[in-house]
């Protein structure tokens, strides 16, 4: 294939491929990480032997996609163009699936998702209810892209939104595109985008870079995986035409080393856009440079952290700095370095392709857009949701997670991830928006959501976030480094029932100052864990304390004996 | 370079643009503590016991003033009530971790601290980094650094390098705050090193 050169050569391409699809079905199976834990390569590899065998090579095409969000019953099967979902599929269903589904267009009844509550099969997966409530407008095209293939990407009017961009727009309408939909930094920060990318164009210096972080390090966040995974192209696509509104010329993509499939699927991501000439040198005729290498971390939490990463990408130990100089004016060797997350990236093709109005029409007066929540914890659907901004918790937890098993009572929800914060019950019909959220003590983070039921330990569940952040603390500054490490001993310590009179005062104390003190975001929020269980459930750790006893049963208090 | 005019505990200070205040506080004679502060190092912001409060106009935050640049008309507090309880309970999360080094001392009878209620766990490095950054930055050996993350962190020195270049320097030695470097060094002796002795004396 030669070297996509203009708007049209792209819109050609297009259609080639898109006529070649024609009358072709289409079998997508989930093949992410969460899938092939639970088989899936296996029923890929039925499935494409099976084909080969009863003859349906030529019409039959199977895609390995990533995950579409409701990880809970993965491995799944879509059948397009009949949309015939099929859920937690075995290879052993296979020869099935193929002489009756595809061969004859029966639906297997046995395989189809089943409402819990009505006890209906339902073979369509657009009318499942959990996903009926979502907007997937990032991660709703996982379903119909293989991983490893640019073309289905183009296919569904990919890389567009760039040459739209780079054909039609100066880099300032692009900025100003951005700034107006008032996109938000979906890693944690919540700060708008555009005005970042506005002061790395104003910096001095005439290279500058992008970066992707793609360093998903939160435990129960795994939204950035699925979609770079799922739609490597839309992340890339956003990091193209951000680095030609801000005018870099380099990009990295900054993954993590210990997820081999997503690195593979990147790699060979960049190699495809190449290719085609959508990254190098003149990108679709327009003048515009643009490469992107993409780099692994070494495997510690805090590389996430934008500084630490950027020392990283130097080649250094991956550990934070003083950030008064904001790092898009001095970033990576102290030339201005924008950093977006993976998300982000990710929603400005959309913004680019279907406008500013569009995608201020989705989400509350502040909060523009949808947000990837990982639903985790004690909850039905475990998974991946994309919701509108102002969807509330509640409507979360119990009409998309499908509410707490066994009937069990709803104690808290955890938003955020360690940094994060606890919301109990009452606060349930809070909505998910970036400033809500955050001046309810609970900061939406990266979009984790770990929901907790009744048998729930709130004082070991903070000591068990504790425990992890002091695990993952760099070490470099003092009061996140001994100042954490004191707190967990001090939880441990009433977790075992040997809690003092005025703990909860001192991790108050300690708390404070680590948050006042500390050099990056880890430290200064490394403390939400112990004031925000501290603040909802203080009883609970009275009882561990005075009365030596864990309401819940969860802490063994064994070492209380003769000891007073 | 021009100058910048900034207030410092209700005393005009001038200083040159592009430096730390820090720099200026020292230079108009004001005692701000640092434990993790050389002249000769690139600025740190480790410890974190320099931290003093600025009000910019737009607000009052508390910033590591061996880091944060000084600005024309800032107003600086390097003893504010809030800047006071962050240094003692760092002396005192230090002092459980190295009791006995004579720089935590010594500010200690400053800050009115003489003991920490923390179980004290004792160890001789208080992990300002000094040493690590002095072999980086001025002598460019790196015969020694960090190990490890977060509480298991710990100065090493790597034995291939340090049996090579530290015989000739020793310049960290008299850089430690805590003097217990040499010994430290000492350890990684392979068996059969005859150490030398000037640095031991």
């Amino acid at each position: 294939m030669p070297k996509l050169k203009s708007a049209a050569d792209l819109a050609k391409l297009r259609q080639e491929i898109q006529s070649q699809a024609k009358g072709k079905k289409v079998v997508s199976v989930t093949n992410g990480a969460d899938g092939r834990a639970r088989g899936s390569q296996e029923v890929v590899q039925a499935l494409v032997k099976e084909i080969e065998k009863q003859g349906l090579k030529d019409k039959v095409r199977v895609k390995s996609t990533g995950c579409h969000g409701f990880c809970e019953k993965e491995p799944i099967v879509i059948i397009f163009p009949e949309e015939i979902c099929y859920v937690e599929v075995k290879p052993a269903d296979v020869p099935e699936i193929v002489s009756a589904t595809l061969a004859q267009g029966k639906t297997i009844e046995r395989l189809l998702y089943q409402d819990p509550n009505t006890g209906k099969r339902i073979s369509k997966e657009s009318e499942i209810p959990f996903y009926k409530a979502q907007n997937r407008v990032v991660l709703g095209n996982n379903r119909f892209i293989d991983m490893e293939s640019i073309d289905d990407y183009i296919a569904l009017g990919g890389y567009s939104a760039l040459a739209k961009a780079l054909l039609e727009m100066t880099p300032e309408d692009v900025l100003t595109q951005i700034k107006e939909s008032n996109l938000k930094g979906r890693g944690g920060g919540g700060f708008p985008a555009g005005r970042k990318w506005e002061t790395t164009r104003n910096a001095p210096g005439k290279i500058k870079y992008a970066i992707v972080n793609a360093h998903e390090g939160e435990p129960g966040a795994f939204m950035d995986r699925a979609i770079l995974l799922g739609n490597p192209h839309s992340v890339l696509e956003g990091l193209i035409i951000g680095a030609y509104a801000i005018g870099a010329s380099q990009g990295y993509i900054y993954l993590r080393h210990d997820s081999p499939q997503t690195i593979d699927v990147v790699n060979k991501a960049l190699t495809q856009a190449e290719k085609y000439g959508l990254l190098g040198k003149n990108i679709l005729g327009s003048g515009f440079d643009f490469n992107v290498e993409l780099h692994r971390d070494i495997g510690i939490f805090v590389s996430g952290e934008s500084t630490a990463l950027m020392t990283s990408i130097e080649g250094s130990v991956p550990e934070p700095r003083p950030k008064y100089i904001h790092t898009s004016v001095s970033g990576i060797h102290q030339r201005p370095t924008n950093l977006n997350n993976v998300e982000t990236w990710a929603n400005v093709p959309l913004i680019i392709g279907k406008g500013v109005a569009w995608f201020t029409g989705i989400g509350t007066e502040v909060s523009k857009g949808t947000k990837i929540i990982s639903l985790a914890g004690n909850i039905n659907n475990t998974g991946l949701v994309e919701v509108p901004m102002g969807v509330t918790l509640r409507e979360l937890v119990y009409d998309i997670g499908g509410g707490i098993p066994d009937k069990k009572k709803l104690k808290a929800v955890y938003v955020g991830g360690p940094l994060g914060g606890c919301l109990p019950e009452s606060q349930l019909d809070l909505k998910v928006d970036f400033d809500e959220l955050w001046e309810a003590g609970a900061p939406i983070g990266a979009g984790s959501m770990i929901v907790m039921d009744e048998t729930n330990c709130m004082v070991n569940f903070a000591r068990y976030f504790l425990n992890f952040l002091a695990d993952e603390s760099c070490g470099k500054c003092i009061p996140c480094r001994e100042g954490v490490y004191q707190m967990l001993k001090i939880m441990n310590r009433i977790c075992q029932g040997e809690g003092r009179d005025g703990d909860i005062e001192l991790l108050e104390e300690i708390s404070a100052v680590v948050m006042d003190a500390s050099l990056c975001a880890l430290g200064q929020t490394a403390p939400n864990p112990i004031t925000g269980t501290i603040k909802h459930f203080r009883k609970e750790y009275e009882a561990h304390i005075e009365q030596k006893r864990c309401p819940t049963g969860v802490c063994q208090m064994l070492a209380t004996v003769g000891r007073g | 370079m021009s100058e910048v005019t900034l207030t410092i505990d209700d005393k005009e200070v001038k200083a040159k643009e592009g430096m730390t205040i820090l720099e200026a506080a020292q230079e108009a004679g004001f005692d701000i503590p640092t434990l993790c502060h050389h002249d000769k190092l690139a600025p740190y912001g480790g410890c974190r016991l320099c931290t003093v409060e600025v009000n910019d106009g737009r607000r009052t935050r508390l910033v590591t003033s061996c880091v944060y640049q000084v600005k024309d008309g800032i107003t600086v507090k390097t003893e504010s009530e809030k800047v006071i309880k962050i240094r003692k309970l760092l002396l005192e999360l230090l002092w459980a971790r190295a009791p006995g080094v004579q720089a935590l001392r010594d500010y200690g009878i400053k800050y009115g601290i003489d003991r920490t209620k923390f179980d004290i766990g004792p160890t001789c490095c208080i992990l300002c980094g000094q040493c690590v950054r002095y072999c980086a930055e001025v002598k460019k050996k790196n015969a020694l650094g960090f190990v490890g993350r977060g509480i298991r962190r710990q100065v090493m020195f790597f034995p291939e390098i340090a049996a090579e270049e530290c015989p000739k320097c020793g310049e960290c030695f008299s850089i430690c705050p805590t003097g217990v470097l040499p010994s430290n060094y000492a350890l990684t002796q392979l068996p059969g090193f005859t150490f030398p002795t000037r640095f031991l004396g």
